[in-house]
């Protein structure tokens, strides 16, 4: 998302607009949800930081939505465009989220059975974003790219360059629809909700993690996007191995077979190294998931 | 001259290639590290030449710094937050070598709770070291203001080390257009540093850093540092002039942004500020007198220009981006210890405690800061100071604590 950031603002810098774009790194580890941000303008750019009232939101990943890290509702209203890349239709997404955003989908490639195709997802987002925006023209797209991608090798910039404007051809009925919003103004804006800071004692204000019920609490499996499967038949129950060098303590052992928490498995994947008769598998997450649904219907 | 998007980590590390610094002691530290990993790329490459050299922790890094400055090498350095207060011992030492170099300083607030997001209470922690202080804005600032560094350290009415400050994130990560000066150009206004007495040769050994007994060389020693950071004010003021000859672009000591005829003050530092430009932009467009302040060099605090550019001025909003336990803003206090006794002085300076650890400062909220200023100086009556902090976000912490506190009962 940061690399999309940077084509688009380069994108527009290359349009002779005034520039300003940052990521914003979260977590570090795997799955973790991380934001990028573009500002542009005719003139200098004294605003800074998160955006709060954004003219456009693009969600490069459909799950990150029912994620409370990520913020992807954050800002959105009348005025806001949301972009989201998924296979759900923007009809179903606006009804979910009883948003008064306009909703866009962008539909996702074959990304989910080809995980080679994730990293041109960026370049994607990017050129639906440009063709929305309406402000920046196929070659400034292209030279965007080239510019930000210069370090890479020349099959995959054409890649990047060919998602970015099958997208922004995608994106052709939309064209222009996003405005950009006033600034707030001094004369009628909404009052901060400040409170006085209560004093709390050092038992309850000191930032102590007792870590047993918050470990349970917080459920770190969603931060996987590959899931180890046991395969029991194949299993020798040899539970030990896999019990005992899963870093994070989520084998459990039950009638001597090894049982994965999925809740808070975050798909490592050291035990499918370490199984001895090659007994654990791996599949993506969105997999598992679509097997879950199918599995689901046939019971029904 | 170029003009492209950088950032504010880019920028810094232009600055060292532009200034032609010959040794880089580094150690990587979140959100510095880019600079550093942009320098030594470029150096690996052939693109810049210079040694950089990492090691095995900032107060080596710091040491080894003033070290090679004193043998008279243009010297650059960076670190961040918990790197520079593992450097502070010798933040403190080196200053009193009155050897120069440049140290960026990424800011990002101190632990406890440990985070990568900024504050100013890192670099604060080394504002009486000797080490003079200047405060960036924008990305554009951060370069120009390493080269004015350079030039004002190594005046020989000056000779001491600079810290260059930038916010984290906000400017660190943050890709803003900048122009980048020609290299002649920079070398023409930079000049080759003339280290004077200050050299190393294995035949003759000289030693910079002595111990004294009794109090008096101690006083003379730590009061001339005192009067070398006094007498930047001066010579800052004159490499402004040529700088914005050279340039075209000038950088006051204290930035005033529509003062003039106003008569409320937004006072606070580094790139925060230029929310608070939007902020009067927007206030003006509505009918109000408001302007803004903002001291570019904190070290030495250019206390003169404040009182001018306060006088007469009905009230300030002072924004500190940094908190002293059980005192309150810093910048609160160095503001009102300049102004005690001033006739024509504000009489109200309203305390405001934002920003902590890159808490965002909303518009609305510079507007009701705006708004509480007027009112303060309708009443006569200074309020208390206040946190930005909102009852959403207070919810926020106590939905968090529920499950701590459940925890707690269990082992209490």
């Amino acid at each position: 998302m940061k690399t999309a950031s940077r084509i688009l603002g380069s994108a527009f810098f290359n349009e002779g607009y005034e520039v300003q774009d940052a990521p914003r790194y979260g977590a570090e580890r795997r799955g973790a949800p991380i934001f990028a941000f573009v500002r542009a303008d005719n003139k200098a750019i004294d605003e800074r930081g998160v955006i709060t009232h954004p003219d456009l939101v693009i969600v490069a990943d459909d799950s990150l939505v029912t994620v409370p890290a990520a913020g992807v509702m954050q800002g959105l209203d009348e005025h806001a465009v949301l972009l989201i890349n998924s296979h759900v239709s923007a009809e179903t997404w606006q009804q979910r989220l009883n948003t008064k955003a306009q909703v866009l989908v962008l539909p996702i490639k074959d990304a989910m059975q080809n995980r080679a195709e994730l990293p041109y997802v960026s370049a994607a987002c990017v050129g639906a974003a440009a063709r929305l925006l309406g402000m920046i023209s196929q070659n400034a797209l292209v030279r965007a790219i080239d510019e930000e991608l210069s370090h890479l090798a020349a099959d995959k910039i054409n890649t990047n360059r060919t998602r970015a404007i099958e997208a922004f051809e995608l994106m052709t009925t939309h064209e222009n629809c996003i405005q950009q919003r006033p600034s707030v103004s001094a004369l009628d804006y909404q009052q901060p909700e400040w409170v006085e800071l209560p004093f709390e004692d050092a038992r309850i204000s000191a930032p102590t993690i007792h870590a047993s019920l918050t470990s349970v609490e917080v459920k770190t499996g969603l931060w996987r996007t590959m899931r180890p499967v046991i395969e029991y038949d194949r299993c020798n129950h040899c539970w030990w191995i896999c019990s005992s060098t899963c870093p994070h303590n989520v084998i459990s052992v039950e009638d001597n077979s090894p049982v994965i928490d999925y809740d808070h498995c975050v798909g490592c994947l050291v035990c499918v190294a370490q199984c001895p008769p090659h007994a654990i598998k791996a599949i993506s997450e969105a997999e598992a998931k679509q097997s879950a649904v199918e599995q689901a219907g046939e019971t029904t | 001259m170029t003009r492209k998007l950088l950032t504010g980590n880019g920028a810094a590390a232009w600055a060292a290639r532009l200034a032609q610094i010959d040794y880089v002691p580094a150690f990587p530290i979140t959100p510095q590290t880019e600079i550093i990993e942009t320098l030594s790329h470029w150096i690996d490459n052939g693109d810049m030449p210079g040694k950089l050299v990492t090691l095995e922790s900032e107060h080596s890094m710091i040491t080894a710094a003033g070290a090679a400055a004193s043998t008279g090498v243009r010297t650059f350095t960076a670190t961040s937050s918990q790197g520079l207060l593992y450097g502070m011992e010798m933040i403190y030492t080196v200053a009193g070598w009155r050897a120069p170099f440049v140290l960026i300083n990424v800011s990002r607030a101190l632990a406890s709770p440990v985070t990568l997001e900024p504050d100013h209470n890192d670099v604060l922690a080394a504002r009486d070291s000797g080490f003079l202080q200047i405060h960036c804005a924008t990305c554009q600032e951060v370069l120009d203001a390493t080269l004015i560094a350079y030039r004002l350290g190594e005046d020989e009415r000056v000779r001491l080390p600079v810290i260059v400050n930038e916010d984290g994130f906000y400017l660190s990560f943050t890709r803003e257009p900048v122009t980048l000066p020609n290299s002649d150009e920079v070398k023409d206004f930079l000049g080759e540093f003339d280290a004077q007495n200050m050299h190393f040769s294995a035949s003759s050994p000289a030693s910079q850093a002595v111990a004294v007994l009794g109090g008096s060389p101690y006083s003379y020693f730590r009061y001339e540092c005192h009067l070398a950071a006094e007498k930047a004010l001066v010579v800052y003021d004159e490499i402004r002039d040529e700088f914005e000859q050279r340039f075209g672009r000038k950088y006051d000591a204290v930035e005033s942004y529509h003062t003039d005829d106003a008569d409320y003050v937004f006072f606070m530092m580094g790139c925060f500020a230029t929310k608070a430009k939007a902020a009067v932009d927007g206030l003006r467009a509505a009918g109000w007198k408001i302007g803004l302040l903002r001291p570019r060099l904190l070290r030495p605090y250019p206390a003169q220009a404040i009182r001018q550019l306060l006088t007469g001025k009905k009230g300030v909003a002072v924004i500190d981006q940094n908190l002293s336990m059980g005192k309150g803003g810093i910048l609160h206090s160095e503001l009102t210890s300049v102004l005690y006794g001033d006739k024509n002085a504000p009489s109200i300076l309203i305390s405001f405690i934002g920003g902590l650890g890159g808490r965002d400062i909303s518009q609305e909220e510079f507007f009701e800061m705006a708004k509480q200023l007027k009112q303060a100086t309708v009443e006569g009556i200074t309020p208390a100071p206040r946190l930005l902090y909102t009852a959403d976000e207070l919810r926020q912490i106590h939905k968090l604590q529920a499950i701590a506190h459940v925890e707690r009962e269990a082992y209490e």
